[in-house]
């Protein structure tokens, strides 16, 4: 089975595919039917994903492709091809569980939606695509699946297009990355041009293998860099991050899909796919390319740490994190650790998942309110909503040996600190980790404690269709630290090409104790700061948030999200407006004025050959016709018809011949 | 007065121009009819009559073509007349100057 299943890499991805195009063809009454066939395609990618993990367990460094000529011109051919390393056996395990668990609970949260069957159609559409870009082993056809997750995600942002500001957001996200993916488009091709090859492995002759790498040479670190933008796009980086959060205008399973678990983490994915042209002549595991990737991570992660403190609606927040926890990964990546940075991709698709579903499900509670400040006390009305998003909120946090994101979160710190250009990120870094309990903490505060407010009078918890995927999720994000333990690295050793080897005394490390005194700082920093944030209070009006009593500026500096959006108003909006109205007046005025000129000159012609042509020529031929008209009404004149005249004319005509003759004698 | 050449041309001259007036001046297609006879007549008559008095006179030679002449010349006029009847049973009347048709 698992060796049918390598044989046949594509289904995993088709099925997906298959199931919404059968769905969009459904009419948008068969809610039930949607539904079923949505999570039966994703049922059996689960369980061809699973099929295709098992092998890649046996052998150290296991690597299949399956490469296949798309079109051949002059003596050159386009190849293709699917691959299965451990990279995409745990991305392909982790995209099809999350979206498993997504696919049940949006079954509940969009019911009563009118277009629910067109929902799940995306969905579907999207989940097969996200599958493509983890198996692909060319960068032709991630690019393209790449580009297919870029629709998908636009049309779920915009999926409400009955509100403005969702198809706002849609255009903006989808430009937004459209700018990345242009750098990546460029870079794609110079590498083509390079190395003659688009496969990642195509035994020996890839271009991340050896041959294919030394003709890329002098070129890799630029085209490291065009690929990264596309990196940056999806991944919503630093500077292009400002789609990411207004995506979250898009349905919420959509924002835990794809704006949390999946795609935005696909950049990260890339950059770690197309790892060895970053690295390529690398000196102590430094390169240009790589720094550069560093000091974007850094920016990113404590930017959108900062934000996020001061944003009150619930999915900006957790939007704002995700940006930052981006950032984190792209560091990780950046200064060498790889295993890292893919292990707290994994680890945050399934709690981030889960605090999106959960916010999901607080939402579903209080009946579409989003602002956490209108919120409060749903602690004892929704117990399992809470008790999955304390989980999640604590794995987000990097809470140490329990939870999944703290082993990775110290395994990102542990890397950074070794990285030998500077120590800045290190530091930085354990600022955003403090940051990362703060918002956290008072998110939690605002939701769940304190006294009830507006949003949350009539608050209720979510039907079990809903409940049960947070409990899935918050197991995972418990459970997976089992193999991110330092006594047990399992999957660090299986993304690296090594057995893993069980060494209790490795589990206590300095970093454990770092992190634990940063996460606690963070909590009791947060604790401290709005441990009246969800009590009435006479001193201060009832919502207003407690650093901004005390910080009005600095607030509303984080609130507006440090006035980037409006900077790029004022800069590149702008720039872009006035050349369009420049090319606009050019037109008008200039091209317009000069084409009508020409115009002009081409009747004048027109005008010139038409009088030469009605009265010379046109006068001429009459001329002619009328005169041989003329002519042939004089000779016809002599046909009588009078048979005697003729003969008379005839005998006239003799005689006088005679008489010629006569005189000639 | 004896028989000469100049005598008999001068009669076929008469004849012809007979002939000619009648075919000219004439409005009913049968007395033009006639005036080509007459006409062809005089042809024949100085056929005969140049034989006669050529220094070769020997008796069938000139007779043989001018019979033949006759014969082609009856030929001719049957014809003719069939045409004249065809003529007149098409357009009812065979005066040549109401059959005009062929004016340009």
């Amino acid at each position: 089975m698992s060796r049918w299943i390598i044989g046949h890499l594509w289904l995993i991805c088709a099925v997906p595919l298959a199931a919404a195009l059968a769905i969009l063809s459904l009419p948008n009454s068969r809610h039930k039917s949607a539904a079923t066939l949505a999570v039966a395609g994703q049922i059996a990618a689960l369980v061809m994903s699973f099929l295709a993990f098992l092998p890649t367990l046996q052998t150290p460094g296991f690597r299949v492709v399956q490469n296949f000529t798309w079109f051949a011109f002059g003596d050159n051919a386009l190849q293709l091809g699917w691959l299965l390393d451990p990279l995409a056996a745990v991305m392909l395990t982790m995209i099809t569980l999350v979206g498993l668990c997504i696919f049940i609970f949006s079954t509940g949260y969009m019911a009563g939606d009118k277009n629910f069957v067109r929902f799940f159609a995306y969905l579907s559409f999207f989940s097969g695509a996200m599958l493509g870009v983890v198996i692909s082993n060319s960068l032709l056809l991630l690019f393209i699946c790449w580009e297919l997750v870029g629709l998908a995600s636009y049309l779920l942002i915009g999926f409400w297009i009955e509100r403005p500001s969702a198809a706002a957001a849609a255009k903006k996200a989808f430009i937004t990355t459209r700018i990345g993916d242009m750098g990546f488009f460029v870079g794609l091709l110079w590498l083509y041009g390079r190395s003659g090859t688009l496969l990642f492995y195509n035994g020996g002759n890839g271009c991340l293998e050896g041959a294919g790498l030394a003709m890329v040479g002098a070129s890799a670190t630029s085209i490291a860099l065009l690929i990264f933008c596309g990196a940056v796009g999806k991944s919503g980086q630093f500077p292009l991050h400002v789609w990411l959060p207004d995506a979250m205008e898009g349905p919420t399973p959509v924002s835990a899909l794809i704006h949390a678990a999946t795609m935005v983490a696909a950049g990260v994915f890339l950059v770690a796919r197309v790892y060895p042209i970053f690295s390529l002549g690398a000196i102590e595991g430094v390169t240009s390319s790589l720094t550069v990737v560093v000091w974007i991570g850094v920016t990113t992660a404590l930017m959108a740490a900062l934000i996020a403190i001061a944003q009150a609606d619930i999915k900006r927040i957790l939007a704002y994190s995700t940006v930052s926890q981006l950032g984190l990964m792209m560091v990780s990546l950046g200064v060498g650790g790889v295993a890292a940075g893919m292990m707290h991709l994994l680890a945050h698709g399934f709690f981030k998942a889960l605090l999106f579903l959960g916010a999901g499900s607080v939402i579903h509670g209080c009946r579409g309110e989003q602002d956490i400040r209108r919120m409060g006390g749903l602690r004892r009305l929704t117990p399992i909503t809470f008790s999955t998003y304390a989980i999640g909120m604590m794995a987000l946090s990097g809470v140490p040996l329990f939870f999944s994101g703290g082993w990775t979160k110290e395994e990102i710190l542990h890397v950074t600190g070794k990285w030998p250009v500077s120590r800045l990120p290190y530091y930085l870094l354990m600022i955003g980790v403090v940051l990362t309990a703060l918002y956290m903490t008072r998110q939690i505060i605002y939701v769940f404690f304190g006294d009830r407010r507006t949003g949350s009078q009539n608050a209720h918890e979510s039907p079990r269709v809903m409940t049960m995927p947070l409990i899935v999720l918050a197991s995972c994000a418990v459970l997976f630290s089992i193999v991110l333990t330092p006594a047990w690295p399992w999957l660090h050793d299986y993304l690296t090409d090594q057995s893993a080897q069980f060494e209790f005394a490795r589990l206590i490390q300095p970093t454990l104790f770092l992190s634990l005194v940063l996460v606690g700082g963070g909590f009791a920093l947060g604790i401290w700061m709005y441990r009246k944030a969800g009590i009435q209070d006479r001193a201060r009006p009832a919502e207003t948030d407690p650093l901004e009593f005390t910080q009005p500026g600095l607030f509303r500096f984080l609130e507006n999200k440090m006035w980037i959006d409006e900077l790029y108003v004022r800069t590149v909006i702008a720039f872009s407006w006035t050349s369009a109205r420049f090319s606009d007046w050019m037109d008008r005025s200039f091209w317009d004025r000069l084409a009508r000129g020409l115009g002009g000159i081409g009747q004048l012609f027109g005008i010139f050959t038409a009088g030469v042509d009605e009265r010379g020529i046109n006068a001429g031929i009459d001329e002619t016709t009328i005169g041989t008209r003329g002519l042939g009404r004089l000779i016809s004149g002599a046909h009588s018809g009078q048979i005697q005249t003729y003969l008379g004319v005839i005998a006239i005509g003799v005689l006088a011949l005679l008489l010629f003759y006569a005189w000639l004698a | 007065m004896t028989l000469t050449l100049q005598v008999v041309l001068v009669v076929s001259a008469a004849l012809f121009s007979t002939g000619l007036l009648a075919a000219l001046s004439r409005r009913h297609a049968i007395f033009i009819l006639i005036g080509i006879e007459m006409m062809l007549a005089a042809a024949n008559l100085n056929f005969i009559a140049f034989w006669r008095f050529s220094p070769q006179s020997q008796p069938p030679v000139g007779v043989m073509i001018a019979i033949f002449s006759i014969a082609i010349s009856a030929a001719e006029a049957a014809v003719g007349l069939a045409l004249v009847i065809a003529v007149y049973r098409h357009y009812g009347t065979t005066n040549v100057d109401h059959l005009d048709q062929l004016k340009g």
